[in-house]
């Protein structure tokens, strides 16, 4: 493919013997916006700082249009970072922060006034050059952080968590800013974030990782209807994972119970995950001997969330199950889960 | 209740600090009898060349001490955490032993007859004159406020976010930009704090250059230790001398202040 930016060709990385980095192969595509999610630890920022060029990989490659650039130092990339701490030059005034790059390359005067008022336009602080960035709040040193990044029109953008110091509404106000930013510059954009709906929300493409293994690649769609294993069904939204054999296509057994459902490609008696999301399961109240026949439990507790009832269930199959709906039911209640064959996705086990 | 709590600091302030300020203050006014004069003053500008001489051996040593502080600093900060502590408590080390000590040490090895010119000596070099010169002074100076320039420099060095180096880099700059633009000027702080802390004592200094300078080069704290100690006995005198010495130490340690760019505590640091 000729539009592939950014190639990582088994990429392995480790610290003191620790392997933080497993053999990673990743393809990001012009004018994509990729985000690497996973759990704190799992080599996110480690694969980050690797593209930009601050970490040498132990071996693998990393190809930027096709050529390799592994011991090309950072300074002679054209890809640049916005740092999880903004890292803002204090000793200067918001203006020669944005102009720095732009100095180093020795452009003229006038262009470097031009293209650092549009960049701090294109951030939406126009009249903010003369301050001095220690007196910025969160949300205004993010935003000088990437016009300081974008106003040297790099091929490819750096972003490490770059919204998880913010509070949530400002968060949510900046994904949205973030995207038009991304459209408006067209160059990549490689996120890291943990905060799955930020992944979801924001990315062309998700890239799930954990313990320095990819686990997915796909779309944010993909990712959430489709997830690979249960690791990924987990960290994306929440789900009940329970253990189950798949007695042959389109039949599983868990809860005691056999289940008609649209996967299929296993062994036969294969144990598997089985993974049901919240907002997928219907209940029903119960009386009596109702539901004899059918998977049945306790209500245990019922919690207001916002938009739905957050309610745990505690089943008469041993499992505590996860329910996401709109209409409430009470404590103590007996209550019947009800699933239908396309909300009940199988998983291959991972150890 | 915090005003309670500062009282102690308040009553220290005031027994420690104001009170001798303001005796000096009285001093300098005062002739001999006790009325208001100023006649001492007229007397310290005859000591112009004294003062000339203090400052600019002060300022050589100072800016010896940058010239090898930094760098020392500099080095250190990018090394390893243990190599760091131990490298911090050898430069701390001499500190511990008595000032007069090491400088009577210096003494010796630099004397006519000396260890210095004794082992120049096995190889038909010398004797070179060292000691009792203004260069013996100078390093007397050096050697004994080297670590306050150090430690400042260093302090603040350390502290710098490596990710703001990394931001740099980022952006473009080789290693000599990173330093001139972004580490160096961060630093600055600490640069203050050094040469504030090796100028001041430098200026007012009597014991190195009694021993190291002979007494023949009157520095201005030889002149003031005179005035209260010696011969010359006259406080009035002294006290005038001090002022003024406060005086310039202060207009100098602001101008610089101001052209450093750094901000006010970097020199009270
Ligand atoms: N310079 C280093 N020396 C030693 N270990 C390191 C170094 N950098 C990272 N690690 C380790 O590598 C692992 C992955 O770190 P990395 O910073 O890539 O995680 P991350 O996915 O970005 O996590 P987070 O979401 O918390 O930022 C961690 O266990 C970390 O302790
Ligand atoms: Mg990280």
């Amino acid at each position: 493919m000729s539009d592939v930016r950014v190639r990582l060709v088994n990429l392995a990385k480790a610290f003191d013997g620790e392997t933080v980095l497993d053999r990673i192969n990743l393809d990001i595509k012009d004018r994509e916006f990729l985000t690497l999610l996973g759990p704190s630890g799992c080599g996110k920022t480690t694969t980050l700082r690797m593209i930009g060029g601050f970490l040498v990989p132990d071996s693998g490659d990393v190809l930027f249009d096709g050529v390799r650039i592994n011991d090309l130092p950072p300074n002679k990339r054209q890809v640049n970072t916005v740092f999880q701490n903004y890292a803002l030059f204090t000793h200067m005034n918001v203006f020669e922060n944005v102009a720095f790059g732009l100095r180093i390359s020795k452009v003229s005067e006038p262009e470097i006034k031009r293209r650092v008022s549009e960049a701090l336009e294109l951030v939406d602080l126009p009249n903010y050059g003369k301050r001095s960035p220690t007196y910025l709040s969160g949300g205004q040193r993010q935003r000088v952080a990437i016009a300081r990044a974008i106003v040297n029109r790099p091929k490819v953008l750096l972003l490490d968590e770059p919204l998880s110091a913010l509070d949530l509404k400002l968060r949510k106000e900046m994904r949205r800013e973030l995207i038009e930013i991304q459209r408006e510059v067209g160059i990549t954009f490689i996120y890291v974030t943990h905060d799955q709906e930020e992944a979801l929300t924001m990315s062309d493409t998700v890239v799930v990782m954990n313990k320095g293994q990819i686990q997915q690649v796909g779309s944010p769609i993909d990712i959430y209807n489709e997830p690979t294993n249960a690791f990924v069904a987990d960290f994306i939204g929440e789900s009940n994972i329970i253990r189950g054999t798949m007695l042959r296509d389109k039949l599983v057994n868990f809860s005691g119970r056999d289940f008609d459902c649209l996967d299929g490609g296993f062994a036969s008696n294969e144990p598997v995950d089985v993974v049901v999301r919240p907002e997928d399961i219907d209940l029903s109240v119960i009386n009596g001997s109702d539901g004899s026949g059918r998977l049945c439990g306790t209500v245990r507790s019922i919690i207001f969330m916002g938009v739905h009832y957050e309610i745990m269930v505690d089943g008469d199959d041993g499992f505590e199950w996860m329910i996401h709906s709109t209409d409430p039911v009470v404590p103590e209640q007996r209550v019947a889960l009800n699933l239908t064959p396309d909300d009940i996705h199988i998983m291959h086990m991972t150890d | 209740m915090k005003k309670l709590l500062s009282v102690p600091y308040v009553v220290w302030m005031a027994v420690f600090i104001c009170a001798p300020m303001a005796l000096v203050v009285v001093y300098a006014f005062s002739s001999a009898g006790g009325g208001f004069t100023m006649r001492n003053f007229q007397d310290s500008a005859n000591y112009a060349n004294v003062f000339l001489r203090s400052l600019s051996l002060a300022a050589i040593a100072t800016v010896i001490c940058l010239v090898i502080g930094y760098p020392v600093a500099y080095a250190l900060s990018r090394e390893g955490e243990r190599l760091q502590s131990v490298v911090m408590m050898l430069i701390m080390l001499p500190m511990w032993m008595n000032f007069l000590l090491r400088t009577y040490a210096w003494m010796s090895l630099l004397e006519n007859n000396g260890l210095i010119n004794n082992f120049l000596g096995l190889f038909g070099l010398g004797p070179f004159r060292m000691i009792n010169t203004q260069g013996a002074v100078v390093l007397g100076m050096v050697y004994n406020y080297l670590p306050f320039m150090i430690l400042p420099i260093y302090s603040v060095i350390v502290k710098i976010d490596p990710s703001v180096v990394d931001a740099s880099r980022d952006l473009g700059a080789n290693s000599y930009r990173v330093f001139t633009r972004v580490t160096f000027p961060l630093s600055l702080p600490g640069v203050l704090s050094g040469v504030t802390m090796t100028f001041v004592p430098s200026v007012s200094t009597f014991a190195i250059s009694k021993l190291l300078g002979g007494g023949k080069e009157l520095l201005l704290g030889d002149l003031i230790e005179m005035q209260f100690l010696g011969s010359a006995y006259n406080p009035q005198l002294g006290s005038a001398i001090s002022l003024v010495m406060m005086v310039l130490i202060l207009i100098l340690m602001s101008l610089m202040n101001k052209f450093g760019g750094g901000s006010e505590d970097a020199v009270l640091l």
